[in-house]
């Protein structure tokens, strides 16, 4: 079916693709401002999964060395260093800076005080976002992606033929294809464990409870309450990504409590399913279609020779 | 020649320009994560990108064909027939090339999905695959014996290949034009936003390449549609390039810039000398083929150029995040009254 729901009704997304009598939608809230960047979700995905080794790559980008979501990492912990302290004023200061942690000792008790910087630590670990309207989805032209009962997104490893498509829709720049296997490969949110009650191997890990794993319904107010309290301690810039139904991909089943603008962390602002727009492609090709109709019968007809 | 000096005119019009005239003068800051694209570059190679190309010439041949095998022009139905099962056939093997599990291929046909342009597709195909096969086959024909069981073969393939190139003339405007829907709708920044205007350039510059196949392998005296058929194609390309190039704001500018830049005027060069060359030459064979020659010349440049622009746009986070933030105070703006 061609979606061409309005953005601001909610939807169930296992019903919409045809599960009876669904159980709960099931998802991720991650609360970066409790991340300590121990990456223990990324190696716990790793074992649990069998997802191959990425190499190792130094990218000096702070602590980061795995560097974004791939077909090889379906967690990703981005580190940002900033110049400013933790609870700062209102204006954000978004430019990012490396500045030569770690330290030869604790920050302050090196140098002088007018020698310290002030400086804060941004950690997130991103995820596939399970979108309620997903492009990898809505483009595969195989069926290998499928919704889940939990209302996840899935690849069937088995379908897959790497034909990409899936790559250039997702607006997030998850999904990706594995080099040397030609299928493309992205987090399951643990089909396998959630089938079987228990947690997905990265929230289990976790040891600050920056990945909660649950009903999205929960987690939402859950996450609501959150930014009210941090905002209550002096923290004006928390605010959550991916939450609101109403967003350009129906609300994501993974979303996120953030410290700083979404593309400080690699995310879009403001993402789009790349579908919402394709009734009006094929209208546009039909005018197309119709206008090399048209020339070619012209072409024939429009001259003696 | 400066890539990064709007055209003429482009001043005048951003001034005028109402949806995307906050995007034409973009802010130098924006944040990112360490200057890292946010959306996934297209893993395709050139094989799309030459697909693109192939399936414009196959679906321009089949609508060439079936003029032909209509208005009787024998020579330009069998020209036209030839180069579609040629260029069909093409299009079959880059794509099964394209895929990461080529021995996969026949996944794409467990299911029919309206929401995946690539399932569309290969219905398409698979219907205008055939048909074109079959016409083009039909033109053999005469090289059978008159006498036997081939002779009734020989009896009955005319008919067939009748009916089977007017079935590829009919969904080859689908073939031409689907392969815009197919770029655009991805989160590829530069592919998304010219969906209006990106099947106006393929079905342009498809009509254009069937107009080639018609001037290199007709002879003049019967070749008077191709030039006519070069002419519109081109005209549909120059004006659907011309939108793409000048109406996206800032994601207009990765099809004037770097390596897209350069295929896409040596597209437009290519295009205007080979029409200017069949119109004006086109009663000389020499000239004739000569300008057929740079039609398909152009329609190349044409498609890989499209094609670099899109995945240039996914490389830089500014053409993700920059477009995205515009449309986010747009929003804003009408929300707060």
């Amino acid at each position: 079916m061609v979606d061409t729901d309005d953005r601001s009704t909610p939807r169930d997304p296992a019903t919409g693709a045809g599960w009876v009598d669904p159980p709960p939608r099931m998802g991720f809230f991650t609360d970066t401002s409790v991340c300590i960047g121990c990456k223990a979700c990324e190696v716990a995905c790793k074992e649990w999964n069998g997802v191959p080794t990425s190499g190792l790559d130094l990218l000096g980008m702070s602590y980061d060395n795995t560097g974004a979501l791939t077909a090889n990492s379906w967690r990703h912990v981005a580190f940002i260093e900033q110049p400013r302290p933790a609870a700062a004023s209102e204006q954000t200061d978004t430019t990012t800076q490396f500045l030569g942690m770690p330290q030869s000792g604790p920050p302050g008790r090196t140098g002088t005080a007018e020698g310290r910087n002030d400086f804060r630590w941004l950690m997130m670990s991103d995820v596939c976002k399970h979108c309620t309207r997903a492009g990898c989805l809505d483009v595969c032209p195989t069926g290998a992606l499928f919704r889940t009962e939990f209302g996840t997104v899935v690849v069937q490893e088995d379908i897959c033929n790497g034909c990409g498509y899936c790559v250039s829709a997702c607006p997030y720049g998850v999904i990706d294809r594995r080099v040397d296997d030609g299928r493309v490969w992205k987090c399951t949110l643990c089909y396998d464990r959630i089938g079987a009650g228990m947690t997905p191997a990265c929230a289990q890990a976790c040891p600050t409870e920056s990945i909660q794993y649950g009903p999205l319904d929960e987690l939402r107010e859950r996450a609501a309450a959150r930014v009210a309290t941090l905002h209550e301690r002096g923290v004006p810039e928390a605010r959550l990504y991916g939450h609101d139904p109403s967003d350009g991909v129906g609300g994501d089943g993974a979303f996120f409590l953030l410290l700083d603008e979404p593309e400080v962390y690699g995310l879009p602002p403001d993402p789009q399913v790349p579908t919402h727009d394709l009734p009006k492609m094929w209208k546009r090709a039909g005018v197309a279609a119709l206008a090399m109709a048209a020339g070619a019968v012209v072409a024939f007809l429009g001259g003696k020779r | 020649m400066s890539s990064q000096q709007p055209p003429v005119g482009e001043r005048f019009r951003r001034s005028r320009q109402r949806r995307d005239a906050g995007l034409a003068v973009p802010p130098a800051e924006f944040s990112s994560y360490y200057g890292r694209p946010i959306l996934k570059p297209p893993v395709w190679t050139w094989e799309i990108a030459a697909y693109l190309f192939t399936g414009g010439v196959a679906a321009g041949s089949s609508l060439l064909a079936a003029g032909g095998q209509l208005t009787g022009r024998p020579a330009m139905r069998r020209a036209g027939r030839v180069a579609a099962l040629a260029a069909v056939t093409a299009s079959a093997g880059l794509l099964v090339k394209d895929l990461g599990r080529p021995e996969r291929f026949h996944h794409m046909l467990r299911v029919a999905k309206p929401t995946s342009p690539m399932s569309v597709g290969t219905w398409i195909v698979a219907a205008y695959g055939p048909a074109a096969g079959l016409a083009a086959i039909a033109e053999a024909a005469p090289l059978l014996p008159r006498r036997g069981p081939l002779g009734l073969v020989r009896r009955v393939l005319p008919p067939v290949g009748r009916v089977a190139g007017l079935a590829a003339a009919a969904t080859a405007p689908a073939l031409g034009t689907y392969t815009g829907v197919l770029l655009a709708d991805t989160a590829v920044p530069s592919w998304h936003e010219a969906y209006p205007h990106l099947p106006v350039v393929f079905a342009g510059s498809a009509l254009a390449s069937g107009a080639g196949v018609g001037l290199i392998a007709v002879p003049p005296a019967q070749a008077g549609p191709a030039r006519r058929m070069a002419v519109a194609g081109a005209a549909l390309e120059l004006y659907g390039a011309h939108q793409v190039e000048s109406r996206l704001g800032l994601l207009s500018e990765p099809y004037r810039t770097g390596r897209a830049g350069q295929l896409l005027r040596a597209g437009r060069t290519l295009t205007a000398v080979g029409v200017a060359g069949a119109v004006l030459g086109g009663r000389s064979r020499v000239v004739a083929a000569l300008s057929g020659a740079a039609l398909l010349a152009a329609s190349v440049a044409t498609r890989f150029g499209v094609f670099r622009a899109g995945v240039a746009s996914a490389r830089d986070p500014r053409y993700t995040v920059l477009p995205q933030r515009e449309r986010l105070a747009r929003r804003r703006a009408a929300e707060t009254p």
